[in-house]
């Protein structure tokens, strides 16, 4: 339970970490949080030969929304801070909503959004809730950067999009247009495990009461954050009644591929699934009245 | 590599490997073997300390990363020796602990929960207990002591 030795580099600026990855490639990891990566050393399941720290990158430590309303969250910007910002609370409650099932004070004391979402856990609650939001995830190298969707980053377990050069500097979350409601439920052993089966909501109602949009993201329901666009389609249109959820649920247990783990089944996955996702799109039908 | 550590309010000056956890640097570098070692991977919080007030794993951070950092144990709580601090008291007198292995963790868990949240009730303490396993006690009498403290 001892981690393999590294070098360990804790520069003070974005340009010299992005140099740094550079110029070690694979051979080095970021380290942002350390809630997943530490315990990964521990177990020596990662050794990287070189760690490149950015708890002493203070413009990485950023939250803030910016003139359109997008929130623009840092790659060090730590879980506490996100759940305890009243802006963020009122502008985005989807996402303080779902922070709460994240592990546990002591571990969102440290841990980063940006270090969770690299990690690309499918059971992690953050993934899902980034494809519900329609987040944007803004990647630097030390030669340039691009803005990928977050619906194009999650590539499989623990497989992400980022190139060996690349950081996840900021996560880019967009205004909600109003009308919108946010509903986010689990199931989890314990309080603080990963989900057996979690549903993020977001639903608006246009002028009339009905549903103009709709987006439907679970975790722990197959290899990588899944979004039941299938199910989120059908609910266009209708006046989201608990019958127009129930239609919903079908299909959305029907898109989803869950893995199984030590504590569910997928049979038992996908009855969650069943039972969450009406509950979720009536908590967001009702936050969007 | 050679770092500066300021724990409890004192400062530490040592040569170390960057991959000596915070936790194994407290017990075996300094000898405050209060803070225990359970799991080693984040899960059961014995080695709970506070970093900058807010508490932490310390299996789940390097010694390097605490320079600059003001570093609490279960050691600094206490007003002298001999003596306890309300919460720990509190504990004693609510019989909320047993082995006593999960203690040191739970109190610095609960010494930031407290700061915060001076008359919680009890769903607020389970809540907050939540990060914290105990093998022994079935938990009531951990928020039996906590209730019992935010009353002094
Ligand atoms: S020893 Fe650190 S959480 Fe268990
Ligand atoms: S008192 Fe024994 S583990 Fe808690």
């Amino acid at each position: 339970m001892k981690p393999a030795p590294f070098a360990w580099h804790a520069p003070e600026d974005l340009a010299a970490a992005l140099a740094l990855k550079a110029q070690h490639g694979g051979e080095a990891q970021f380290l942002a949080g350390g809630q997943s990566l530490v315990p990964a050393m521990n177990f020596r399941v990662a050794q990287p030969a070189v760690l490149v720290d950015l708890n002493r990158v203070a413009a990485l430590d950023s939250l803030a929304f910016d003139a359109e309303g997008t929130l623009r969250v840092g790659a060090m910007c730590r879980y506490r801070r996100i759940e305890r910002d009243a802006e963020v609370a009122r502008r985005l409650p989807l996402l303080v909503e779902a922070l709460a099932e994240v592990a546990h004070p002591q571990i969102r004391n440290r841990g980063t959004l940006a270090g969770n979402l690299c990690h690309a856990d499918p059971a992690s609650e953050m993934p899902a809730v980034m494809l519900a939001l329609e987040a944007r995830f803004r990647l630097c190298r030390h030669d340039g950067e691009r803005v990928l969707p977050a619906r194009d980053f999650f590539l499989g377990p623990l497989a992400t999009a980022l190139a060996e050069e690349e950081m996840l500097a900021e996560i880019q979350i967009p205004a909600l247009p109003p009308g919108t409601g946010t509903g986010f439920l689990e199931v989890a052993r314990r309080r603080g495990d990963y989900a057996m089966m979690g549903v993020a909501a977001v639903l608006r109602r246009g002028p009339e009461g009905r549903c103009v949009a709709a987006r439907l993201a679970l975790c722990s329901a197959g290899p990588t954050p899944m979004l039941a666009e299938r199910a989120a389609a059908s609910l266009v249109g209708t006046r989201l009644t608990a019958e127009d959820f129930a239609a919903a649920a079908a299909l959305a247990v029907a898109e989803i591929d869950p893995m199984g783990s030590v504590q569910a089944s997928p049979a038992y996955q996908r009855h969650l699934a069943g039972v969450l996702v009406p509950r979720a799109l009536a908590l967001a039908a009702e936050r969007a009245a | 590599m050679k770092f500066t550590i300021r724990v409890n309010g004192v400062e530490h000056t040592r040569e170390v490997e960057p991959r000596l956890l915070l936790s194994d640097f407290l017990r075996h570098e300094i000898g405050l073997t209060g803070t225990h070692v359970g799991c080693e991977h984040g899960v059961c919080g014995a080695c709970t300390i506070l970093w900058d007030g807010a508490p932490v794993r310390s299996c789940l951070a390097f010694a390097v990363q605490a320079e600059g950092h003001e570093i609490r144990t279960v050691e600094g709580l206490a007003p002298g020796p001999g003596q306890l601090n309300p919460l720990q008291q509190a504990f004693r007198d609510a019989h909320g602990l047993q082995c006593g292995y999960c203690t040191p963790g739970i109190l610095m868990t609960m010494t930031a929960f407290l700061e915060e949240n001076p008359k919680p009730d009890e769903a607020q303490v389970r809540e907050a207990l939540s990060g914290n396993l105990c093998r022994c006690t079935g938990y009531q009498h951990i928020v039996d002591a906590v209730l019992l403290a935010s009353q002094a």
